[in-house]
């Protein structure tokens, strides 16, 4: 929004709990919290200058995604039919670093408040003909007063803004943990592929970070997670390797079932059946790379009020194994900024509920698909029952099969 | 005798050459505490901001060079007439122009007052003043850059004199934007039967089908008073969305822009500059020879 041409007269503060990040060249290591930045959020990022110092930093691109069962040979692969990059793998210090010094560049309309915390909202009354102030009042933990006429909360998943304005959210703990890790490859590769296989216990993604060093999200159980955390390096490693080659979990009546189905369709489309590429071994970890957080799902009945929007995480939270996250947070900044810009031309008050209803419509419809088909494939790939082994197998072969399915996800 | 003198000045306006009617008054003064809730009784000028404020905003831009990002009104003069509540005022503030709001209704000033003194820039870019047209004329002559007279001229008592005052407080090339409604069959039974006896989309009693303007009359008028008129669009107003949009027809509601000559303009427009013109040539003949 600081780089809107709308906005050029207005002041826009930050609040920001965590101190000053900026890089100039990265360390060595890499860090243990990467994203998956699709193409549409590289645009965004781009469209206020910081895409450029993410490319100066470190970034991984990948050209293609494959994802299997370990329950049987079912396989989609996704990749773009003109080999371009499918999305880029960044460490979320590197696009810290790129907003950091975009903010500065528009630091005489956007203040931001370093190690900040706001301790009080105060919301405007509903009533029309008050002599109150009819916009947001903040009090920060160290006495600084702030009034507003829109608040944005993008504070996570445990919002304060939400909670404060008594937003309801609909939320479920997941019984999972993800533990992450930065691994080194056995050997180098070209190492432009994302890699993920569905085991029972949970989904183990293996993302490029460079020709030899690949970030690790493994989703399983609590105890399976902390036991990960425990154990030594080399052990680690060899559950890794494992979990992405070993093949205790076929059954061979999945196993010829799954080979049935697959001459059906090469008979019926021949392209239909892509080649299955092995994933590269992992040789060592990080030393102290490995960590865990819990996950959950989460959203908003409303993620708009009279001055108060709700952005990213505050207002939808997702299983990290469609790697979408941090992407449907851009795609509501988008958004919203695209609809405070149209405001702003119009003279509009900025906490307006009219325009502030249009980003709820247009984001919702587009994030509850998206959240909703996650959540049902983390349920569906959670189980070993040989039905839904069966079930999901077919469909995952019908649907490598189906370009224009394919293309839509 | 003096003073009774001074007592007869005071209030030269109350009588018969005022455009403002005081049945008019009265309806609005009954509703004046409602104009900021935007889902009540004015929640169709609310909505109708959104074509109106593009409107008067795009016309200014395209006849003007400068440009100034965040502020697209900088340095523009607006005088709102029937600023109600303000409604209007605000965004055209908000846009950079320096705005002068009047409207003859005490209660609707003050709302307004109220509403814009929480904004610390819109307090000092909007002035408003509890004032009839004619009021401001003497001293407002030629001070304006822009009039708007929106959702107005269907309520006042004499359009002409209206139109004739609106030029002599606007700058020469200056603009007016009037929005109102057209008195046709269609006007009668979607504008008064159906918004406001049926489906309550204007409070009931607001308007008056005698009163409504058709566009073919207010441009007669604008013309023979010195005006050009560049623009006349067509409203529509859904009651289903709630919004307004532009259609081809100006049997309802329509909005309109008009230019008032950059000649001076006299009292006697026709005669004038040929008078002068002869003089001259008359002055420079007398002195060349």
């Amino acid at each position: 929004l600081g780089h809107d041409i709308h906005f050029h007269d207005k002041k826009i503060a930050l609040l920001e709990a965590g101190p000053r990040k900026e890089y100039d060249h990265m360390p060595d290591s890499y860090s243990n919290r990467v994203s998956s930045i699709s193409p549409g959020s590289a645009t965004l990022l781009s469209s206020c200058g910081a895409w450029d110092h993410v490319c100066s930093l470190r970034l991984k691109p990948f050209r293609r995604m494959q994802v299997w069962d370990a329950c049987s040979e079912a396989m989609i692969v996704f990749e773009k039919d003109d080999l371009d990059d499918m999305g880029y793998i960044v460490e979320n210090d590197v696009v810290m670093s790129a907003l950091t010094k975009q903010l500065d560049a528009v630091a005489d309309r956007v203040e931001v408040f370093y190690r900040s915390r706001a301790v009080r909202y105060t919301w405007p009354l509903p009533s029309h003909s008050c002599d109150t102030s009819p916009w947001v009042q903040v009090e920060l933990a160290d006495g600084r007063r702030l009034q507003t006429k829109l608040l944005i909360g993008a504070d996570g998943h445990n919002s304060v803004v939400r909670k404060e304005a008594e937003i309801k959210n609909i939320e479920h703990h997941y019984d999972q943990s993800a533990v992450v890790a930065t691994l080194h490859l056995s050997e180098a590769t070209d190492n432009n592929v994302a890699w993920q296989r569905f085991l029972p216990t949970g989904p183990i993604a293996l993302l490029p970070l460079s020709d030899t060093a690949s970030s690790l999200v493994w989703s399983t159980s609590h105890d399976h997670a902390s036991e990960l955390l425990a154990m030594d390096e080399e052990s680690f490693v060899d559950s890794i390797n494992s979990a992405f080659w070993s093949n205790i979990n076929h059954t061979d009546f999945i196993d010829t079932a799954g080979a049935m189905f697959r001459s059906a369709i090469s008979l019926l489309k021949p392209s239909g059946t892509a080649v299955r590429q092995l994933p590269p071994s992992v040789a060592k970890v990080d030393p102290e790379s490995r960590a865990m957080f819990p996950l959950g799902m989460g959203h908003a009945t409303e993620y708009v009020q009279h001055r108060v929007a709700l952005i990213g995480d505050a207002a939808h939270r997702v299983h990290p194994l469609a790697g979408q996250g941090v992407n449907l947070g851009f795609g509501d900044i988008a958004c919203l900024a695209h609809h405070l810009s149209a405001a702003a031309f119009n003279g509009s008050d900025l906490g307006s509920l009219k325009h502030l209803l249009k980003f709820e419509t247009e984001r919702q419809r587009h994030n509850i698909s998206l959240i909703a088909a996650t959540d049902a494939l983390k349920r569906l790939y959670s189980t070993t029952l040989t039905p839904l082994v069966l079930l999901r197998t077919w469909g995952l072969q019908a649907t490598n099969a189906l370009p224009p399915v394919k293309v839509r996800i | 005798q003096l003073s009774l003198f001074r007592f007869t000045l005071k209030r030269p306006f109350s009588t018969s050459h005022s455009s403002v009617d005081s049945k008019e008054m009265k309806k609005f003064q009954l509703l004046a505490h409602k104009w900021w809730d935007e889902e009540g009784e004015y929640a169709a000028l609310h909505s109708m901001n959104d074509i109106r404020v593009p409107f008067i905003r795009d016309s200014l831009l395209s006849m003007s060079n400068n440009y100034h990002p965040g502020n697209p009104l900088s340095g523009i003069k607006i005088l709102d007439v029937g600023c109600g509540g303000g409604l209007l005022s605000e965004p055209l503030g908000r846009l950079g122009a320096s705005v002068t709001g009047i409207d003859p209704v005490e209660d609707n000033i003050r709302t307004a007052d109220r509403h814009k003194s929480f904004d610390p820039v819109l307090a000092k870019r909007i002035q408003y003043k509890c004032s009839s047209l004619e009021e401001i004329v003497e001293e407002s002559m030629e001070t304006f850059d822009v009039i708007v007279a929106s959702e107005v001229v269907e309520h006042v008592a004499d359009l002409e004199t209206f139109i004739k005052c609106c030029s002599q407080v606007l700058k020469p090339e200056g603009s007016l934007f009037i929005t109102t409604i057209n008195k046709t069959q269609l006007s009668y039974v979607l504008g008064i039967v159906v918004a406001e006896k049926m489906m309550g989309i204007v409070p009931e009693g607001t308007h008056e089908w005698e009163k409504f303007v058709p566009p073919e009359e207010l441009e007669r008028l604008l013309e023979s008073n010195g005006f050009s008129v560049r623009t006349v669009k067509g409203m529509l107003y859904n009651p289903l969305s709630g919004s307004w949009g532009w259609m081809e027809s100006t049997s309802l509601n329509y909005a309109l822009h008009a230019v008032k000559s950059g000649a001076r303009v006299r009292s006697h427009a026709t005669d004038a500059p040929s008078e002068t013109d002869v003089q001259q040539r008359s002055a420079t003949a007398g002195t060349a020879g």
